[in-house]
């Protein structure tokens, strides 16, 4: 093998073309060029790459960097492009922030803006507890129905929402059924004599062995106090009605029995803070008019 | 002598074409890497951003070693619609002590980055367990056995000497409390003097079976933290814009 003189070009007889001038045993290399579609390409990217540069924040140097002809930055378009949000939302959501909820679901217009927008931010927030079209699962609240832990008037859905279920907020909703059985405030017949009261109320079938004298003394000295002395519930606390056929866990015996031996406490986060106050307003306007609103 | 006849010293000798090689690669990470390390505009100092408690620490292991990151990012990018959706976008700061960071850029599920308050720790235990009875169209495995395993700490003392050597300041009492600290997180009594050790860190039963400390503690506590130490409400966008 050997590298001649690049000087000495040849032009091969057969194809036209001229060689490299390297001949490796006698066989020479053809000096084909490379296509001009594709040298075209080549050259146009590195103009761009260059024009690039020049445009944008490219090279970093001792104590900042090129910031670019017009000094675009990532954060600063983002800024720009929420700003134009707010912008093109801005006279809906005046209207939606000076108007009470009362006065949203009066007015069509705002009433179709707000569940517009509330059902998009129900959607992406509160559907993977409550189901897409609000309707509960076990230990997550129906929202189609018109019974209510916390209370369903629009102003106690607003807090309940923004503020959350025994979140950690310190506005959040408190107060949680206390763990009878595993604290011992309770011994095992009890819980079950009371399981089977609470059973009756509204109007289950009870087990064998039952002494209603027992269930209800048991149950006006350990439930009447949040539940109330019928059963009907309290909303201040939390505690729901028992003698409707709505059960947030089950029904069944053992999952009553459940309840009274460990306890409840479902969590439900505070909004405030994750979501604006416009925002929770119009999911406030959504969830009231799912059908169970007060 | 013309220059082609220069080079051929480099298409002749393989060493010396290697070593010409390193020199031109190492170029390129200078000057791509090296000023990440001194350009004050690409540190950003946040405040809220503490190093991961123990038992944060090991469901960090865990959400690796079940490969979360393969559907999920951790990574709200500087986009009107992601702002839109998952909050306030990431910060760099905000992933400062991960070894190695969680970004990502495969979302099968959602983003994670802001994931942490965002749902119930019952919620994230059921979903956890099988995503589909609490989210009907998920596609998202199932993982019934995280709460079932019995969380192994005795290797935690071990990672927060490595992630010390890696520059998490982690002191030497952190570390000896090391497994102290994660029982205590994952339960609902008296923390003792974690939240001294790490700042506003929550402890309770993240797990829901208060006998045990399970693999699902840890993982649970770890996503409830996820996006939750910088608050917004004081940082200043104007102030750091780049």
């Amino acid at each position: 093998m050997s590298i001649q003189d690049h000087d000495s070009h040849k032009v091969d007889s057969i194809s036209g073309t001229t060689t490299t001038g390297h001949s490796w045993d006698g066989i020479e290399e053809l000096n084909t060029p490379l296509p001009k579609w594709w040298l075209t390409i080549l050259y146009a990217s590195i103009i761009w790459a260059i024009g690039y540069v020049i445009v944008y924040p490219a090279i970093p140097l001792v104590s900042s960097f090129t910031q670019g002809a017009f000094g675009w930055s990532s954060r600063a378009a983002v800024e720009a492009d929420l700003a134009e949000l707010v912008q093109q939302r801005a006279p809906v959501v005046a209207a939606l922030s000076k108007a009470s909820i009362t006065e949203i679901e009066k007015d069509p217009k705002l009433l179709a803006f707000a569940r517009a927008s509330g059902r998009v931010t129900f959607g992406d927030n509160c559907a993977p507890c409550h189901g897409a079209g609000g309707g509960g699962a076990k230990s997550y609240p129906n929202l189609n129905d018109d019974d209510w832990l916390w209370g369903g008037s629009a102003e106690q859905i607003y807090e309940t929402i923004a503020y959350g279920i025994r979140s950690g907020h310190p506005k959040a909703h408190e107060g949680n059924m206390p763990a009878f059985g595993r604290d011992g405030l309770l011994k095992p017949a009890e819980i079950s004599q009371v399981a089977d009261y609470v059973r009756a109320l509204s109007g289950l079938s009870t087990a064998t062995g039952y002494d209603k004298a027992i269930g209800a003394k048991v149950f006006a000295e350990n439930c009447a106090a949040c539940h109330g002395d019928e059963g009907k519930g309290n909303q201040e606390l939390g505690a729901p009605n028992l003698t409707d056929q709505i059960w947030l866990y089950g029904s069944d015996k053992a999952t009553i029995s459940e309840s009274i031996i460990n306890g409840r406490g479902n969590v439900m986060p505070a909004w405030v803070g994750r979501l604006d106050e416009t925002t929770i307003k119009a999911l406030t306007v959504y969830v009231h008019t799912l059908g169970g609103g007060r | 002598m013309s220059l082609w006849q220069k080079h051929a010293i480099f298409e002749k000798n393989s060493i010396i074409l290697l070593i010409g090689v390193l020199i031109v690669i190492s170029f390129g990470g200078l000057v791509e890497i090296l000023p990440l390390f001194y350009l004050k505009s690409t540190i950003e100092k946040v405040d809220g951003v503490r190093p991961y408690t123990p038992l944060e620490l090991a469901g960090r292991n865990i959400y690796v070693r079940e490969g979360c990151y393969v559907c999920h990012s951790q990574m709200i990018r500087a986009l009107r619609d992601e702002v839109e959706r998952y909050g306030h976008y990431s910060l760099a700061a905000e992933s400062m002590y991960d070894h190695p960071f969680q970004w990502g850029s495969k979302r099968n599920g959602p983003d994670l980055a802001r994931v942490g308050n965002k749902y119930s720790d019952d919620w994230q235990r059921q979903h956890l367990n099988n995503p589909r009875s609490v989210v009907p169209a998920s596609i998202m495995p199932g993982y019934p056995w995280l709460a079932r395993t019995e969380l192994d700490i005795s290797h935690l003392a071990e990672d927060m000497r490595v992630l010390a050597l890696e520059g998490v300041p982690y002191t030497p009492e952190m570390i000896t409390n090391a497994e102290q600290d994660a029982r205590a997180q994952a339960s609902d009594a008296d923390a003792g003097d974690l939240t001294k050790r790490y700042a506003k860190a929550l402890a309770r039963n993240y797990g829901g079976d208060p006998t045990r400390l399970t693999e699902a503690d840890a993982l649970i506590a770890y996503l409830q933290l996820l996006g939750t130490q910088v608050d917004f409400k004081i940082y200043d966008d104007k102030a750091n814009l780049r």
